[in-house]
Parts: structure tokens; sequence; C-alpha cells
């Protein structure tokens, strides 16, 4: 018995082995395990960002009072915005059409009249709602300034009553609402599913398709030594980008990692091993390199860009894509690397996805299983 | 008691209208070599692969050293040796590396791996490539250590598929000595598959294969036995190309194969007493009939005529010009470097018009290279190349245009059915209209494509990949036809045939061009080239080149010993 | 006149192997339909049934009116009512409600007194665009509620909006519209990133390089298919786009074809330098995958190249789909005709003319 132990095991490293030289000889492999990642973060970090700032809009002021003018300041003290001073509505309009401008700001020549005698006066904002994400933050910045504006008012006593009820909000996790700090999180998602999926797809298909299958298939090589040998590698590539991403995303984008880095690690290495899984299971059934990267793009990548609320936010979506986010490993390991890195360790919160992934990585793996033989016949 | 492989009514299907195998019984022994033979399509890669366990039979049996390859596969893959068609080697690790991972896999350890490595390593002739990354070995090396691997733990039994193909001569004979020393010192068994028919008759037994039926099984010299009577060389008269000769007697009733032997004609009869000598047609050129000594090749390719569609091939009406007229491929001291490397070194010859001119050479001589440049494939470095009267450096294009090329792979587009890779090829040489119409009309019918044009490529058997294949690169009548290994992969039946068509297309005046693995075949070149580390190592024609080697050892060499011969007296002038 | 038949031929022929072959066959018509749909609905900005959760410590009818109010309204969705605010932390942690409303005890004390009373939103912060605008909503229900009341304080502004192009601020149309320009670059792309490696390995090429043809007739003839294939998928998704999901189509129909035109011709010119540079398809395939996900990402698609720092905002300058996208919303949604996308198509035909030169030269330096 131990006898056929010692064999098992010396097959297994062996095969292993082999992997690992191959790993450290292909380029390809290396580039896409770790340049990816860093390709990826940056790309993520510094180009998709859902914080707009200096936004520049037109102002057409046809009051001259104070009230309007503190408002004006208000607005160029802002960070959100650019106000350009322009004298007609017509020359605001031309600079909309230009794409100069992302809105207009237009007080009419009755505001400071209307505001002494009615206690109220309009304040026009135009938009360009093609780019829609941006107008409703454009509109949510510009409340906001007015908000403040008024609330001004009514400590120096230039306003009599006070507004009903202030709105007073507080922001649990990601206090000052930077895009980044959800995006890194979700990111090493991304990052994972290439190596896991992607690259172990490919690497067993190039097996087939190079025919070093059918001489390794001849050998007393076992099914289940082979995925061993075949997971550890990847595995360790996939953490190893993972642990890449991590740490440039605190170091270059101040992301903060308020649980711990082991329990990171421990769920990501479940992710890990489903989407090993996966593309285990990809590759042993269309043996070619061509269809199993074009499969793993479609099961893995796609579903991890979309389909996991990396980017858009999964409660938004109609029910039939809701439904099927649930069979998307990656929308729970998204999910509690958000509330690792930005709430902590909270177990209690975690622990449903840390099941799915567990369910998912074994079934997977198990699928991966059935469809390695020891045959070239499925 | 027999306890190598023994198949008994073995069936494999692999769908409705594609059975691989239609009950095969047959018994390879131990301490034997057992052949596999039979054209493309035979089953013969499938019965290996269901001895290996790597398939499952859908009826009969199979057993391999008294184990069931389903049942007891483990126990099978520890005692048997397996090397398929293209061993799977790990081109990204070193030899050392390649070998180590196969004794890991087969449990060989500690001392008695050294040992093995060793010893396989002066069998193989690897010892001082150890780091080199399989994938820079050349062919025959690659085949060499696919073999070791194959070899790690002392097998019991060891199945070879088309172990040899692509190789040249000097590594075929290597490999098969070392198969030879572990059948005669180790006593294993071996069952292996080949497409050269001289390799079937060093086996013991052999089994003919055919469209998944067993056709015969014996030793080799039974079924030369058998041809005793039938077979004869016809040698031409002083003046008549053999090659003619053979085009000849090839369309002739009662004649069921042709070939070239050391500058005579092999002719075999169908039924014993056939008087080949009497076909007055041939009365002109012929100047002797003899019976000759039959060998496996008559009896294989008599047994299989009948199986066959029958090529008829046009022999010429018009008188040809004979070879020797005016010179169609110049090359003067052409060479070739990669950086450093010197892949060919100053190499001249002259081509004539209808002449078929061969580049021969082991791996890595340089004339793939050689070839490459007058196709216009590599640039040139150095030296002149003139083909069809143009330089190639300068007008590269226009003398593309009187060029065929086929390449050593099926190399036309798999996607495309058969008449619209002959339209494309068609109008990229420039044909267009009716005169392209007519052509493509005319290939199909001389290439016997007609009933297969909406075919796709890709689905086409091999024999009818290769017609394809040669009709595209004669779309356009070129002056000269360059052939990149033509006959590589392909099974000595449509090989047979591939050169009939040659034959007849220098016979109507075009030049030939061919680089070829295959000795044998360089008996249908008129001249050629032998080239060994990117020189000339003797230029000449057959019997020129088969008299330089000439020696009292080998009183009638054919063109393969030739060549072996000169290799080795090159080799002890450079040691 | 030869010359252009044999260009023909080789369009032709390339013509047939894509279409004719059932995985590149799939190439053309499956990622298009996947993303068309994916993105058409999965790739939305807009947040809608926002689940919340509240404390209400006051228990007034002037509470009850507010709450109410986000009870009614179609945005929000309420999952709990908490007992108190220690319950609160554990609603938000496991992401039950993306926030918590809350009612202090004096809330409808205050409001009698003439005080401002108090709403205390605890929101999820993890995904800061949802937490963004969610607020916002809970601002105009708060304000419209004030109002609702009389209380036309005194000091309080009235903000009339209005937005041009998309007086919804639907941004389906925003991600919808610029689908064309992915889809475009994604076949065209890969397409011609793989044509010539697939011949290389395939061993075809050097059939085709002995032949009387050049190399230009060649990367014509390879482009073509490349070019008119992209551009159908293009067209055949905006019109998906217009009829699905609604999308505006306010400017001219030529106008929407030199752009899309214009623009395969900028990625024809990389497709074609990657093809040549590579001598495997899977380095054809990572490289395209190299180029096509910063393409992506850096075309303004998904988020705002305004957002960007200047640096990488100067950097998108060689994006040839960051004109695109540009151009394509200004066709749909702004109305414009060929004259207005001038200033886009210039861009992308001197990129198409640099990427096209580069493409060649390195095709006729690797191709003998």
């Amino acid at each position: 018995m131990s006898g056929q132990a010692a064999g098992s095991l010396r097959r297994t490293s062996g095969f292993l082995r082999k992997e690992l030289l191959q790993i450290l000889r292909d380029p390809s492999s290396i580039a896409l395990a770790l340049v990816m990642p860093v390709v990826l973060i940056l790309l993520f970090g510094y180009g998709v960002s859902l914080d707009a700032e200096h936004i520049p809009v037109a102002v057409v002021l046809d009051d001259r009072g104070s009230a309007s003018q503190d408002l004006l300041a208000r607005l160029e003290g802002s960070p959100y915005f650019e106000p350009r001073r322009v004298s007609t509505v017509t020359d605001a309009d031309a600079l909309m059409a230009r794409h100069e401008v992302q809105g207009v700001v237009r007080i009419g020549p009755d505001f400071e009249s209307r505001l002494a005698a009615t206690g109220t006066a309009p304040v026009q904002l135009v938009l360009n709602g093609v780019d829609s994400n941006r107008a409703r933050l454009v509109e949510g910045y510009f409340d906001g300034i007015v908000g403040t504006w008024a609330a001004a008012r009514i400590a120096r006593g230039e306003a009599a009553a006070a507004p009903l009820v202030t709105v007073s909000p507080r922001t649990w996790f990601n206090a000052d609402g930077r895009s980044t700090n959800f995006l890194v999180p979700g990111l090493v998602a991304l990052v994972m599913t290439l190596t896991g999926a992607l690259l172990t797809a490919l690497v067993v298909a190039r097996e087939w398709e190079r025919g070093t299958m059918e001489a390794i298939l001849v050998t007393p090589l076992r099914a289940a030594e082979f995925l061993i040998a075949k997971i550890v590698p990847y595995y360790l590539l996939g953490m190893g980008g993972m642990t890449l991403c991590v740490v440039l995303g605190l170091l270059l984008f101040d992301v903060p990692l308020r649980g711990s880095f082991a329990s990171l690690l421990g769920v990501g290495s479940l992710f890990m091993l489903a989407s090993l899984g996966m593309g285990l299971a990809i590759s042993s059934t269309v043996r070619t390199q061509f269809v199993a990267a074009q499969a793993s793009i479609l099961a893995g990548f796609l579903p991890a860009f979309f389909l996991s609320g990396l980017l858009f936010d999964l409660d938004s979506t109609p029910l039939p894509i809701r439904l099927i986010s649930h069979v998307v490993p990656a929308r729970y390991f998204v999910g509690a690397s958000h509330t690792l890195f930005l709430a902590g360790d909270l177990w209690s919160v975690i622990w449903p996805d840390v099941l799915a992934l567990a369910a998912m990585a074994t079934l997977l793996i198990g699928v991966a299983r059935r469809r390695t033989g020891i045959r070239i016949e499925g | 008691m027999n306890d190598g492989v023994v198949a008994e009514s073995l069936r494999k299907s692999f769908g409705p209208g594609a059975d691989a195998l239609r009950g095969v019984s047959f018994a390879a022994g131990r301490g034997a070599i057992t052949g596999l033979v039979g054209p493309d399509g035979a089953g013969k890669s499938t019965l290996l692969r269901l001895a290996a366990g790597l398939l499952l039979p859908d009826g009969g049996s199979v057993r391999v050293l008294g184990l069931d390859p389903d049942g007891e596969v483990h126990e099978l893959r520890r005692r048997i040796g397996y090397m398929p068609q293209r061993f799977g080697l790990y081109e990204d690790l070193s030899v050392q590396e390649n070998l180590r991972l196969f004794a890991d896999l087969q449990g060989v350890v500690g001392d008695r791996r050294d040992e093995q490595f060793e010893r396989l390593a002066t069998m193989t002739g690897l010892a001082p490539f150890g780091d080199r990354l399989a994938g820079q070995l050349s062919g025959g090396m690659k085949q060499k250590l696919g073999l070791a691997c194959a070899l790690v733990k002392e097998p019991e039994f060891l199945l070879l598929d088309e172990p040899t193909v692509g190789v040249d001569p000097l590594s075929r004979r290597e490999l098969w000595q070392i198969v030879d020393t572990l059948v005669d010192e180790h006593g294993i068994g071996v069952l292996v598959s080949t497409a050269y028919l001289d390799e079937a008759e060093r086996c013991g037994d052999v089994v003919v294969l055919d469209r998944g039926e067993v056709l015969d099984i014996g030793p080799p010299a039974r079924f030369a036995a058998a041809m005793r009577g039938r077979v004869f060389a016809v040698t031409p008269r002083p003046g008549v190309p053999p090659r003619r000769l053979q085009a000849a007697l090839s369309g002739q009733p009662g004649v069921l194969d042709v070939s070239m032997r050391a500058g005579r004609v092999r002719a075999v009869a169908a039924a014993d007493g056939e008087p080949i000598a009497d076909l007055p047609a041939l009365a002109d050129d012929v100047a002797e009939v003899a019976a000759t000594t039959p060998c496996f090749e008559d009896a294989f390719m008599a047994r299989l005529a009948g199986r066959s569609e029958r090529v008829q091939v046009r022999a010429p009406a018009v008188p040809e010009r004979t070879a020797g007229g005016r010179v169609a491929v110049q090359v003067r001291d052409l060479r070739k470097h990669f950086g450093d490397f010197e892949a060919v070194r100053g190499v001249s010859f002259e081509v004539h018009e209808g002449e078929i001119f061969g580049l021969l050479g082991p791996n890595g001589a340089g004339k793939s290279t050689t070839f490459r440049m007058l196709c216009g494939l590599t640039s040139i470095s150095d030296g002149e190349a003139t083909v069809a009267g143009r330089d190639l450096r300068r007008a590269g294009k226009r003398a593309r245009a009187r060029l065929g090329y086929m390449a050593q792979k099926f190399s036309l587009y798999g996607s495309l059915s058969v008449l619209e890779n002959l339209r494309f090829f068609g109008t990229a040489y420039g044909l267009a209209g009716a005169r392209l119409r007519t052509r493509i009309d005319e290939s199909l019918a001389e290439f016997g494509l007609g009933d297969r044009r909406r075919d796709t490529a890709a689905t086409l058997p091999g024999g009818y990949k290769q017609r394809l294949a040669m009709a595209a690169a004669l779309l356009h009548e070129p002056d000269i036809l360059f052939l990149d290994e033509p006959t590589s992969g392909v099974d000595p039946v449509a090989r047979r045939e591939f050169w009939l068509r040659i034959n007849a297309v220098a016979l109507a005046g075009t030049t030939v061009v061919v680089t070829t693995h295959f000795m044998e075949e360089a008996e249908y070149c008129d001249r050629m080239l032998i080239m060994a580390r990117g020189a000339e190592l003797a230029i000449g024609t057959p019997a020129e080149i088969r008299a330089t080697a000439r020696s009292d050892e080998h009183p009638d060499p054919s063109i393969e010993d030739a060549f072996l011969i000169l290799a080795e007296r090159r080799t002890e002038a450079f040691a | 006149m030869l010359w252009l038949r044999q260009v023909f031929a080789i369009a032709a022929k390339e013509f047939l192997t894509i279409l004719k072959d059932p995985r590149s066959r799939f190439l053309v018509i499956g990622p298009p339909l996947i993303q068309f749909l994916v993105f058409g609905y999965a790739a939305t900005f807009d947040v809608t049934d926002v689940a919340y959760a509240v404390v209400d410590e006051d228990r007034s009818p002037e509470s009850r009116d507010l709450l109410a109010r986000f009870a009614a309204s179609p945005d929000f969705n309420l999952v709990a009512q908490l007992q108190g605010l220690q319950e609160v932390e554990q609603t938000i942690d496991a992401a039950q409600a993306r926030l918590v409303l809350h009612v202090g005890p004096d809330f409808a004390a205050r409001l009698h007194s003439g005080r401002p009373a108090e709403l205390q939103v605890l929101l999820d912060g993890r995904n800061s665009n949802v937490a963004g605008i969610a607020l916002g909503y809970v601002q105009s229900i708060v304000a419209a509620w004030s109002r609702g009341r009389g209380a036309r304080g005194r000091g309080q502004l009235e903000v009339v909006r209005r937005a041009w192009f998309n007086p919804a601020l639907e941004s389906r149309w925003l991600i919808v519209g610029g689908l064309p320009v992915q889809i475009v670059l994604i076949i065209v792309m890969l397409l011609t990133s793989l044509t010539v490696a697939r011949e290389r390995e395939q061993g075809t090429f050097d059939q085709t390089l002995v032949a009387p043809i050049d190399s230009l007739q060649i990367l014509i003839g390879k482009a073509t298919p490349a070019f008119v294939l992209g551009l159908l998928d293009g067209l055949l998704m905006t019109a998906g786009a217009v009829l699905w999901f609604g999308v505006p189509m306010t400017g001219t129909l030529p106008a929407l074809v030199a752009m899309l035109a214009a623009y395969s011709c900028a990625i024809l010119g990389v497709g074609l330098f990657l093809s040549s540079l590579a001598t495997t398809m899977q380095q054809a395939l990572l490289g395209a995958f190299m180029v096509l996900m910063p393409s992506v990402i850096l075309s303004g698609f998904t988020t705002p190249i305004e957002n960007m720092p200047p640096w990488l905002q100067h950097a998108t300058l060689v994006n040839p789909a960051r004109y695109a996208v540009a151009g394509c919303r200004v066709v749909l949604l702004e109305g414009a005709d060929l004259a207005a996308i001038v200033p886009f198509l210039l861009p992308m035909l001197v990129i198409a003319a640099v990427t096209m030169t580069l493409a060649g030269w390195l095709f006729r330096r690797r191709a003998r």
C-alpha cells in the first residue's frame, strides 16, 4: 500500500515539475498570469472612474444681486465644477452643442427680487443627457451646492425659515465614495479568472493539440494525479497574480484592506479552485486551444466582468440576468471581496459566499475529474 | 503460448459509415517484430490505440500480455511501451527533462534510472544533447528521443505507430537497429505500423490491413515467394529514359505494378507467366526482359491493386522534348545565412527543361532552404538563381508566375471545396474567364476529381488531397514544378500513383524540381543533387551516383545504399 | 485589371474560409449577439429597487408620512423595519439593505417647533456609484415631501432641470449606443489578427506566397472580409439598439456608415500588424486580447474619459475607439449629419493611414 502511495506521489511530483518548467519557459503564460494583472489594475485604477471632477458648465448670470454672486462663488469653489461665465443663453447652448460644457446653469434677471418677495426662486440646470450617468452625478453635485448655499443663508440670518427636513448622510465603508475603492476589490476576481479559466484551458488543450496527451495517457499516470499536477502550479500562479493585484491596489490607489489578508487568501483560494475547475472542464471537453480560449472567455471572463457586480450593480438588472448571475462563481467572490476590503472580516456576512464558492469549486473540479479520462474517447 | 498481442474479431467504428476495424484477428508474439502495413485508412493506428487501451473496442477483443486493456488498463500500462505517430515530446523541455518525466511516470528511480538513462543515451546517440530542448532536435532525433521515452521502463511489449515517418534514411536505419537490439537481447515483442515497405521486410510477420480488414498474415518471405515468376526487370534500350518506359508500361493490361529500380523498370504481372515482354508497343524501347527475385513490395502492391481505383495516367501523345535542352533553373554559388549559421554554403547546379531534378539529403542538410530560395519563399543571402530565365532577386513576381508549387503538408484551404480551391489558385495565377473554366474542367477530369468537385478539401481521403494539390499546382501550366517532399506521410499506393503522374507531367515538357526522403523515389529523377551540411555531396544521374558508391562490398548499390555510403564517407572525411 | 481580379479572388477566398469554418462563423455571429444581450441588459448604471430599511424612533404621524413616500417610490424597496440603531450594523454589513433611514425621537417635535428636523441616511458605500445615486433619490423625495407640506420655506431654491438628448437620463442609451463600436472592434480585430497566423499555422501561407501576387494584394484581400463583416455587424447592432432597446436614431445614416467605416479601417491596420507579428494563433489571440482590453476601457464606453487623470486622457487620443464611441453617440442621440462628425472622422483616418502603412511594412518584411 505504501509502495503504491509512493508511486503515486512520484508520478504526481514528476508531472508537477514538468508543468513548472513549462511555465518558467513559456513567456506567454507568465505574461498572462503576472503582467496582465498589472495592466488590468493600472487600466482600471486610472482608466475606469465613476467619479467626475472639474465638470465644465456654462453659467448665464442675468442677475447682479449678492445672492446669485454667492451661488456662483460656491460653484467656482467646488472641486466638481469648472464654471464658465457666458453672457447669453445662445452662447451657452452653442458651448453645449460643441461639447465644451456638460451643462448650463441659468439664473434669471428676477432672481434676487423673487427671492426677496417669495422666499424662493428658480435656478435652471440644463444637462447633456447623452452620458446619463454623468448627468445624474452633475445633478447630485449641483443639489448639494444649492443646499449648502441655502444653509449658509440661514446661518447668516438672510433667510428666515429653515428647511423642514435636512438630510444628513453618513456613508459606511467607503466614506469618501471613491469608485477605485469599489473597483479594485472586484478586479481581483477578473485577474484570477484569467489565470484560472483561460490559462488552464489553454495549457490542457495544448497537450491535446501537440499530441503530448496521447503519450501521457499510456503511462501509469492516473487522472486524479494529472489534475492535481495541473491545479497546483496554476493555483500558485493565480494566487500570485491576486497578491500582486492587492499589493498594487493598496500602494498605488490607497484602497483600504480592512479585513485580514489571510481571509482574503482563503476565500480567494476557493474562487481560484472554482476557476481552475472550470478551465480544466472546458479544455478536457473541447481539446483545441482556439475553441478553449473562446469558451473560457465566454464562460469565465465575460460573466466575471458583467454578471459579478464588479462594475455594474446586479440589483438593478432585470430578473433573468439576476438569476443567471447566481451560477457565476465570480459573483460570490466579488461580494465577499468587497466586504473583506471595505468592511472587514465579517464572517457572518461572507459565509454564504464561502459556502457557494466551496460548492462550485467541488462541482467544477468534479466535472473536470469525470471528463479527464485515461482514454482518448471521452 | 503466445502472450503478446492477441486480437479476435476486433471491431471499432467512429460512427455510421466510419468503420475503422471490421473484425480483425491476429496474434503478435514476444521476442519478434510484427509489422502492420496498409494504405491510409486501413485502421493501423486504431488497432495500436486499442491495444494501448486508448480506445475501447465495439466488438471482439484484444489482449496484450494476457491483460484486458479495459479492466486491467493500469497494470497494462505499467508493462507496455507505446509510441504514437506524432510522439508527444514536450518541445520546451530538454532531452534530459523529457526522459526524467517519463521515468517518474513509470516509477523508474534511483540507480536504476541512471543506468537506464545511460543505456538509452548510448543506444540512441542522444548522450551529447542532454541539455538541448526537444524542440530544437532534428526530426530523426525527436523520434529517437520519443522511442527512448517509451523504453525508459524496459517494457515487455512495444507498440510503435509509424515511427519513421519524415525521418531521413540514416536515422531510419539507426531506429531499426535499436528496435532489433531490443528484440534480440531483451526478448521483448514489438508491433509496428509502417508506410515503408522495405521496413516490412525486417519484420518476422506482417499483417496486411486494408479498410479495416486483414488481407493476409505471414512472414514477408512467404509473400515474396508467392510472387515468383511474376516479377520482371525490364532494361530500356540505350538512350531511352527508363521513366518513359515506366509510363508506357503502367497503362498496359495485365501489369499490376510498375516501379523503378537501379535504372531498370520493375514490372509485376497479373498472373504467372504473363508475357510482359511481348507487348508490341514496347518492342522498340526494350532491350531485355528478365525475371527477377520478388520482394514484399511486389506482393503488397499486387495484393492491393485490385482493391483500389485504378489510376489512368494520360501518356503524352506527342514525342516529348528530351531532357538536356535549354536551361530552366540556373544556380550559381547560392548561399543562405541565418544569423551566424550558414544553412547553404555555396551550391551550384543547372536543371534542364523537361528534366526531373531531385534535391536529396538528411534532415538539416540545407535542401529545404535551397528549395525555398528557388521558389522565392526565402530571400537569397548571396549567389545567383535564375528560374525560367528570370533572376529571382529582381523579377520575383514575374518569375513566380511561371512556377508551380506543392508543399510538404497538404497546404490548400481545407475549408474550401475542390472547385473553390482550384478557382482561387487559377485566378491567383492570372487565369480568367473561359480559359479558367476550361483549365478547371480539364484538371478535374485528368485527376479524377470530377465527382468530388463540391467536397470540402479537408474531408478528402489522403490520396485525393494529393491529387488536388497537384491539380492546383499545375492549373496554370507552369514551366517548372517545385515539389517539397510531396510524398511524406503518403501511403505506398498513393505514392506510386503520384510518381506516375509526375512522370507524365515531365514527359509533357514541364521541368520538375523535387525534394524527398524516400531514396527509392530518387530513381525517378533524371539527375539529382545530394546535399550534406549545406554543401554538395554528390551530383549526377542515378547511374552516376550509384557508380560513385560502387565497391566490392556493394557491387550493385541502390540509390539508398549509395546515399548511405556517401554520407558515411563524408563523416569519415570530417573525422 | 488582373491586379484587381487577383485581389478579388483573395477576398472571396477569405470570405469563404471565414464563413465555411464553423468556428470562425461563430466568431462573427456568437460574440456580437451575446454582447448585445449582456451589455444591453446587464451593463447599466441605472439604480432601481434600492433595498432599504428604516429605524423610526419617533413613530409620529409626520415620520410615518415621510417614510410612506419612500415605500411608495418605485426606486425603493423596503426590506426591514428595524427596532433600533443597534440592528443597523448587521443589516448593512450583510448587504440586506443598501441604506437605512433613521428618524430620531424628536423629529415631529422639531418640526412643530419650527426647527429643522433631521433624517439620517446610513449608506453602504461598497458600491460608491449606487450609494451616490441612491442618496440623490433620498434628497429629492425629502425635498418633494417638504414642498408638499406647504413649507415652501424662505431661502429655498427651486432647481428646474432639463436634460438634452436623453431627457429621462436612461443609461441604457449610453451603453447600447456605444455597443456597435465595441462589436466592430472585436470582430475586425479578431478576424484580421488571426488571418495571417492561421495560414502560417495551417501551412497554407507558402502556397499563396509562391503565387505571382504582391504583398499589397494579399493585405487588401485579407482586410476586405473583416471590413465588410465588421461594418455589417456594426450596422446590425445599431439597428438592434434602435429597434430592440429603443435608443433614438436622430442622426443621418451616411454619417453612421462613414463613422463605422473609418473606424474599421483604423482597427484593420492594428489587426494586420498583430497578425504579421504573430507566428501562432495563440500569440495572435493573446496579442489581440492585450489590445482589446485597453481599447474598450479607454474608449469612454462605460466610464467617461473626462474622469481619467489628464495624462491618461492624452493617451486615449491614439485610441480609435474613443472617437468612434463619441461619434456614434453624437449620431444616434444628438442628430449629427456627415458634416458634424468630421472632427471624429479625421483622427480615425489618420490612425488608419499610420497603422495600415506599418502593417504593410511589417508584412513585407516578414513574408519573405
